[in-house]
């Protein structure tokens, strides 16, 4: 399925876009990073969550929502 | 009961002003049942960080999730403490040192309630709502800022 991807923070200046449309065709969270990472390998060091339908999600969870985030630590207020 | 309330707009473009503030406490003049208003201000501090001081921060947020937290820290609020009404507004763009980015209003019939329900919701943002500043120096360069 297409998912498309969304950037915060930090990880949007590593990948040089707020968000993209990728081809998935595997099914787990931990799957899509796999793949993210080799596209973006400095992604791997960075410490954020991943979110799916306004909720961040395990790695192990299976994706369900064609809108993914990734969101590095929050820094509001 | 717990009524049923829809989600507001949080997002203000730019520094919340001391304006808006006053008229949103003088707004509460009518709702007499109140008797304590707690209210938090959060300002853009110009931290120094390598020799260089912070000028502003530019926020941004995951909108849609973003939303969907406020409100549910609303809901949250409404049903652990006794509030006749609550009021939450954050920055996004850019706000300069010295300016608020972040205006919590809470109102409440007893004191009490207002000092324990301001702390927890100010925590709550921080901790569960999506929202990044990027810290911009002087010489205009930036980094992301991370909270404490």
């Amino acid at each position: 399925m297409q998912l498309q991807i969304k950037y915060f923070g930090l990880l949007a200046e590593i990948t040089h876009c707020d968000e993209e449309t990728i081809e998935f065709s595997k099914s787990q969270v931990s799957e899509l990073l796999e793949e993210l990472y080799l596209k973006y390998p400095s992604l791997k060091q960075k410490d954020f969550k991943v979110a799916q339908n306004h909720e961040i999600v395990s790695t192990d969870s299976n994706i369900t929502n064609p809108e993914i985030a990734l969101l590095p630590p929050f820094s509001g207020g | 009961m717990t009524k049923e309330r829809k989600p507001k707009n949080v997002f203000k473009e730019g520094a919340i002003s001391s304006e808006f503030i006053a008229e949103s406490i003088a707004k509460h003049q009518s709702k007499t049942s109140i008797g304590a208003h707690n209210i938090f201000l959060g300002q853009v501090r110009a931290d120094d960080i390598d020799g260089k001081t912070v000028s502003a921060i530019e926020y941004t947020a995951f909108e849609g999730m973003a939303s969907a937290k406020f409100h549910e820290i609303r809901e949250a609020t409404f049903s652990k403490f006794n509030l006749t009404c609550m009021h939450i507004y954050h920055s996004l763009g850019s706000v300069k040192t010295g300016e608020i980015c972040l205006f919590v209003f809470v109102s409440s019939p007893r004191r009490k309630e207002v000092f324990k329900a301001l702390e927890y919701v100010v925590e709550e943002i921080k901790a569960k709502v999506p929202v990044y500043g990027k810290e911009i120096f002087e010489d205009s360069t930036h980094q992301w800022k991370v909270n404490s």
